[in-house]
C-alpha cells in the first residue's frame, strides 16, 4: 500500500535500500560482446565480486584468465601476469561501464544519478533500470545501460554503445566455493 | 716620522682604491652552489649537475586555491594559454589536452619503430595469431573500447603497448578539463623553465611571469563569501629565489641592526665621532680587502661570502677597541701610540695569527663557500690588523682622547675579585668538572651529534618542504631517488646503452626487485634498434599471407585489415624517428627530462620505481645485476644517499681540517709563548668554551652542522685574543693595566655577542647556527679566560683600587 502510494520512486528506493544492505556479493557471469569488427561475438565467463562500498572485481576465467579490479578511482587490469592501472578520471569514457554496475550494487542512487538519467520500471520483485549518460561526451560512447534484477540480485546487464556494439552479461548466484 | 706617516696613509688609500676597483669588477654568484663540491667524482659531478641544472631543477609547481572549481579551472586554462606563449618556459602542463592529439599522432605514426615488441617473429603467422588474439581480448575489456577504432590499422596492439611503456607514473586527477588535487580543492600546473635551475635570476623572472599571469587573469572573488583565488608556487627554483631573498634580507637587516647596536655601543664608550669613524676603519678596510682577495683568488665571489664574511671579521672591530682603550692610559700623544705598539701590538698580532691559523683550515675545503670564507677572513683580518697597527696611530688627530673607561674595567674587576676568592683548587676542580660533564654530554649524544644530511644546510624551511611534498604528491610526481645512468660520447650511444640496460632491468622487474623503470629509449629508440625493427617488417606479400593464415577462425577477416597492411608497408620505408620528430609533443619534455648533455658527454637517466612503494629500491642488487651484464659506463645513483654521503664527506673533512687548525694554533703559541704552562692557560678557556657550547647545543636538541663547526673556529679565533691579553697582562705586570685590559675586552666581547646574538634570531638556518654558537661561545671564552687567568691579574695597581671603592 505504501509502495503503491509512493509510486515507482518508492520502488526504486526500496530496491536501492535492499542493494545497499548487502555488504558482499559473489555471482557468476557469462558475457557476450557483439562487436561490428568481429564476425562472431566474444564470449567469456567468470565471477563478479563486490565488497561495500566501492570494491568491484571481475574475474574472467574463460577463455583466458583476466582480472579487473575497481577500487577508488582506479581500474586495475591484470592479464598474463601484467598489471595496468587506469585512472578513471583520465579516461572518463570508461566510467559508465563500471559505475553503472558498481553504483547499482552499492544501492547508491545519488551516485547513479550523478552520471545517468535513471529510469525505473517494474516492481521490487522484478525490476529494470534504464541508465542513460547525462554527459553528452559520455553519451557518445555509451548509449544506455539496462540492468534487470529481482530484489537485491542483479540478473542481466546490457550495455549498448553508440556505435552499435553491445555487450550482454548474464548473472547467477555463484556455486558455493 | 712625518715621511713615514704620509707613506703609510697613502699606501693604505692606494690599496683600498685598488681593492675597490677589484670589488666593483668582481663577478658574483648567487646560486646555492657555494655548498656544492668543487672537484667531485664523476658520479658526484652528475649529481651536482642534476641539482644545479637538471630537468628537475627547472620545475615550477603551481597550485591555484580558493574560489570554486569552475573559477580555478578557468584561471588555470587562461594562465596556461599565456604562459605557453612565453619563451621562458620550455613546457607547461595543466592537464589540458593541448598536445594529446599530436602525442597520439606521433605515437601512432611511428608505432612500428617505437614498440619494443616489433620483431620478425611477431609478424610471422604464429606471432600475428597470438598478437591479434590478445588484441581481441583487449577489446573485450573496458581498456579496449578506446582502441576499437584503431583495430583495422593496428591489430597487433602496438599503440596500446607503447602507451603502456610510457605511462608508468600515474597522472594527476583531472576535473573540468584541468589537473586538480585528489581532493579537488586545488587546480595544478607544472611549468618547466628554459633556463637552468642554477640561473637564479632567470628563475626569478620566470616566477614573476607566473605571478603576473595569475594577477592578470584572476577573477574577482564572488560576493558570496567564497575565498578569493590564491596562487601557491613551489619547486627548486622557487626555493632558490626565496632562499636568496631570505638570506639577502636577513644579511641586510641583521647587518644594519648589528651595525647600529655596535656603533651605539662604541659611541657610548668613545663619546667621539672621529674615534668612532677611526674605530670602524680597520673592519671596513678588512671587508673590502677580503672581498677583493676572494675575487682575485677564486675568480668569482659567492653571495654567501659577501653576506657572512663581515661577521667573521667582526673580531677586527676589537682591534681598534683594544688600541683606543689601552693607549688611553698613556699621555695623549704619538708616544702613547708607539708605547701601545710596544706593549700590546705583539699580543694583538699573535691573536690575529691564531685566528688566521683557525680560518686557514677552511681554505682547503671542497666546499667553495667555506674556502672563500677562509680566504676572506684571513685577508680581512690581516688587513684590519695592519690598519690598526700602522694607519690608525697616524690618523689620530693630535690631542685625540676617548672617554676614560677605567671605571668599567674596575667595576668588572670588582665583580671578579669576589669570584676569584674561589681561587686555586676550587677553580681547577670547577673547570675539570665542567669539561668532564660537557664531554659526557657529547659522548651521550655521540650518534646524533652531527647532522649528516645535506638538507641540514638548506635555507628552505621544513614547512615549505612539506608544502612542496604535498604538491608533488598531488601531482603524482614523487621525488625520484634512484637512477641508472648510462653515459657515452653521443646521444645515440647512450640510447643504445639504455636499451641494453633495459634488458637487465626488465629481468629485475620480473624478479620483483624493482617495480619498473623509465627510459629515454622508450621515447626515441637508438638508430640501430629502429633499423632492426624496420628490417623485421615483412614485405606486403608475405605479410598478407601470414595474416590470412593467422586470422583464420578468429572472426576477424584479413579483408578488414587492409589499413594494417598499408601502414606496415609505409613503416618499412619510413625514415628513422629523430629528436626533431618529438618537437611539439608533450613527449619532448618527457624525453628531455631523461637526457643530460654537457660538453662532449651524454647521459641517459633511467629512474627506477620501487617494487613496493613503502620500501627503497635495493640498489646493491641492481648494481650487481648491471655489473653482471658487463654494461659499459652504466652506474646506479641513489640521489639521497649520494648527496648525504657528499655532505658527510665534507663534514668529516671540515672536522679534520679544524683539528689541524687547532694543532697549528698550538704550534704557533708554543713558538711564541715558549712555555707549555702559558700555552695551556691560553688554550684551556677556549677549549672549555667550545666544549660547553657544543654540549649546550646538544642538550637543546640541536644537531651540529658544518656551520656550527665554523662557529667553533670563530670562538677559538675571537677567544684567543682574550686569553692572550690575560697572558700578556700576567707576564708584563703592568701596574693598573688590568682594569683597562678588562674594559677593552668587555667592550669588544659585548660587540661580538651583540653581532652574533642577532644572527640567532634570523630565519636562515646557517645564520642561526653561527649565531647560537659564537654568541655564547665568545662570552664563555672571556669568562673562562678571566677565571683561569694567572693570579697576578686579580691585583690591580694601588692607584685604581681606591677609585673602585669610591
Amino acid at each position: 500500500m505504501l509502495a503503491w502510494l509512493c509510486g515507482a520512486g518508492g520502488d526504486l528506493d526500496a530496491v536501492m535500500g535492499l542493494l545497499a544492505m548487502r555488504q558482499h556479493g559473489r555471482v557468476e557471469f557469462i558475457e557476450q560482446q557483439f562487436l561490428a569488427v568481429l564476425d562472431h561475438p566474444i564470449e567469456s565467463s567468470g565471477e563478479l565480486r563486490y565488497d561495500a562500498p566501492d570494491h568491484l572485481e571481475k574475474r574472467t576465467l574463460l577463455p583466458r584468465p583476466e582480472n579487473l579490479v575497481l577500487a577508488g578511482g582506479v581500474l586495475t587490469v591484470e592479464r598474463r601476469g601484467r598489471k595496468h592501472a587506469i585512472d578513471l578520471h583520465r579516461y572518463p569514457q570508461i566510467q559508465p561501464f563500471v559505475e553503472s554496475i558498481r553504483a547499482t550494487l552499492a544501492g547508491d542512487r545519488s551516485a547513479l544519478e550523478r552520471i545517468f538519467h535513471v529510469e525505473f520500471a517494474g516492481s521490487v520483485e522484478r525490476w529494470t533500470l534504464i541508465l542513460v549518460p547525462v554527459d553528452h561526451q559520455l553519451a557518445r560512447t555509451v548509449k544506455q545501460v539496462q540492468i534487470d534484477g529481482s530484489r537485491d540480485q542483479l540478473q542481466r546487464i546490457e550495455i549498448r554503445q553508440a556505435d552499435g556494439d553491445r555487450s550482454l552479461m548474464t548473472l547467477r548466484a555463484a556455486a558455493a566455493p | 716620522m712625518k715621511r713615514r706617516r704620509a707613506s703609510f696613509a697613502k699606501l693604505w688609500l692606494l690599496c683600498l682604491a685598488l681593492a675597490a676597483v677589484i670589488v666593483a669588477r668582481a663577478h658574483y654568484i648567487t646560486d646555492l652552489s657555494a655548498f656544492l663540491p668543487a672537484s667531485p667524482s664523476p658520479t658526484q659531478q652528475l649529481l651536482v649537475d642534476q641539482l644545479r641544472d637538471g630537468p628537475a631543477s627547472r620545475l615550477i609547481l603551481i597550485a591555484i586555491e580558493g574560489g570554486d572549481a569552475g573559477a580555478r579551472a578557468r584561471v588555470s586554462a587562461a594562465m596556461a594559454a599565456r604562459l605557453r606563449r612565453d619563451r621562458q618556459f620550455s613546457s607547461l602542463n595543466n592537464g589540458e589536452p593541448v598536445t594529446a592529439e599530436r602525442d597520439r599522432e606521433f605515437l601512432f605514426q611511428h608505432r612500428y619503430l617505437l614498440s619494443d615488441q616489433v620483431s620478425a617473429a611477431r609478424f610471422s603467422e604464429p606471432g600475428l595469431h597470438a598478437a591479434i588474439l590478445d588484441t581481441i581480448d583487449e577489446l573485450a575489456s573496458p581498456v579496449g573500447l578506446m582502441l576499437k577504432s584503431l583495430l583495422p590499422n593496428d591489430p597487433t596492439g602496438e599503440m596500446l603497448h607503447i602507451i603502456d611503456q610510457l605511462e608508468r607514473t600515474p597522472s594527476p586527477t583531472t576535473s573540468d578539463g584541468v589537473w586538480v588535487s585528489p581532493d579537488g580543492t586545488r587546480a595544478l600546473m607544472v611549468a618547466q623553465t628554459a633556463a637552468g635551475g642554477s640561473d637564479t635570476d632567470a628563475q626569478e623572472r620566470a616566477i614573476e611571469a607566473v605571478r603576473a599571469a595569475f594577477a592578470d587573469v584572476r577573477e574577482p572573488a564572488p560576493a558570496t563569501g567564497a575565498k578569493p583565488l590564491q596562487l601557491k608556487l613551489s619547486g627548486p627554483g622557487v626555493f632558490a629565489v626565496g632562499a636568496r631573498a631570505k638570506i639577502e634580507h636577513a644579511a641586510v637587516r641583521l647587518s644594519i641592526a648589528s651595525s647600529i647596536l655596535v656603533v651605539t655601543l662604541l659611541f657610548a664608550v668613545y663619546r667621539s665621532l672621529p674615534a668612532l669613524a677611526l674605530g670602524l676603519a680597520p673592519v671596513a678596510s678588512g671587508a673590502v680587502i677580503g672581498i677583493a682577495a676572494v675575487a682575485l683568488g677564486f675568480g668569482a665571489v659567492h653571495g654567501i661570502t659577501l653576506g657572512f664574511g663581515i661577521t667573521l671579521i667582526g673580531e677586527s672591530v676589537d682591534y681598534s677597541i683594544y688600541f683606543f682603550v689601552q693607549s688611553r692610559r698613556l699621555p695623549p700623544n704619538e708616544a702613547s701610540a708607539s708605547s701601545w705598539q710596544r706593549a700590546w701590538w705583539p699580543t694583538i698580532r699573535l691573536g690575529m695569527l691564531t685566528s688566521v691559523c683557525g680560518f686557514a683550515s677552511l681554505l682547503p675545503s671542497g666546499f667553495p663557500g667555506l674556502a672563500q670564507l677562509g680566504l676572506y677572513s684571513i685577508s680581512g683580518l690581516i688587513a684590519a690588523a695592519l690598519v690598526t697597527r700602522y694607519v690608525l696611530p697616524e690618523l689620530l688627530p693630535s690631542g685625540f682622547v676617548i672617554r676614560d673607561v677605567t671605571p668599567v674595567g674596575l667595576r668588572v674587576a670588582g665583580l671578579l675579585r669576589r669570584v676569584r676568592q674561589l681561587r686555586g683548587i676550587h677553580l681547577a676542580a670547577f673547570s675539570v668538572a665542567l669539561a668532564a660533564s660537557a664531554l659526557a654530554v657529547l659522548r651521550l649524544h655521540h650518534d646524533t651529534l652531527w647532522n649528516r644530511e645535506l638538507a641540514a644546510l638548506s635555507p628552505v624551511s621544513a614547512e615549505d618542504r612539506n608544502a612542496d611534498a604535498k604538491l608533488r604528491g598531488d601531482l603524482g610526481a614523487a621525488d625520484v631517488r634512484d637512477l641508472v645512468i648510462v653515459s657515452g660520447p653521443t646521444l645515440d650511444s647512450v640510447l643504445s646503452g639504455a636499451e641494453r640496460a633495459a634488458q637487465t632491468l626488465g629481468a629485475l622487474v620480473d624478479a620483483k626487485v624493482i617495480g619498473g623503470f623509465d627510459s629515454p629509449a622508450n621515447y626515441l629508440p637508438s638508430a640501430a634498434t629502429q633499423q632492426a625493427r624496420r628490417d623485421s617488417l615483412p614485405a606486403p606479400a608475405p605479410l598478407l599471407d601470414n595474416l590470412q593464415r593467422a586470422t583464420a577462425g578468429l572472426g576477424l577477416s584479413s579483408g578488414r585489415l587492409q589499413p594494417f597492411l598499408r601502414d606496415v608497408e609505409a613503416a618499412s620505408h619510413a625514415p628513422p624517428v629523430t629528436v626533431q620528430d618529438l618537437q611539439g609533443t608533450s613527449l619532448r619534455a618527457g624525453f628531455d627530462a631523461l637526457i643530460l648533455h654537457e660538453r662532449d658527454r651524454w647521459h641517459a637517466l633511467l629512474p627506477l620505481h620501487a617494487a613496493d612503494s613503502a620500501q627503497a629500491v635495493d640498489t646493491a642488487r641492481v648494481m650487481a645485476a648491471l655489473q653482471g651484464a658487463e654494461l659499459e659506463e652504466t652506474r646506479v645513483l641513489d640521489l639521497k644517499q649520494e648527496s648525504d654521503a657528499l655532505y658527510e664527506g665534507y663534514l668529516s673533512e671540515a672536522i679534520h681540517l679544524s683539528l689541524a687548525g687547532v694543532l697549528a694554533i698550538l704550534v704557533l703559541l708554543m713558538i711564541t709563548l715558549r712555555s707549555p704552562l702559558r700555552v695551556a692557560r691560553v688554550l684551556a678557556p677556549l677549549l672549555l668554551a667550545v666544549l660547553t657550547v657544543a654540549a649546550g647545543l646538544s642538550l637543546c636538541g640541536v644537531q651540529l652542522t658544518i656551520l656550527h663547526l665554523v662557529g667553533m673556529l670563530l670562538i677559538v679565533a675571537v677567544g684567543s685574543n682574550y686569553a692572550l691579553f690575560f697572558d700578556r697582562q700576567a707576564s708584563v705586570h703592568q701596574a693598573g693595566g688590568e682594569s683597562l685590559t678588562l674594559a677593552s675586552l668587555v667592550i669588544a666581547n659585548a660587540s661580538t655577542v651583540i653581532g652574533f646574538g642577532l644572527l640567532s634570531f634570523s630565519q636562515v638556518p646557517v645564520l642561526v647556527a653561527l649565531g647560537t654558537t659564537v654568541a655564547p661561545g665568545a662570552f664563555l671564552a672571556l669568562l673562562f679566560g678571566v677565571l683561569l687567568a694567572a693570579p697576578d691579574v686579580s691585583n690591580p695597581g694601588p692607584p685604581h683600587s681606591g677609585a673602585s671603592r669610591a
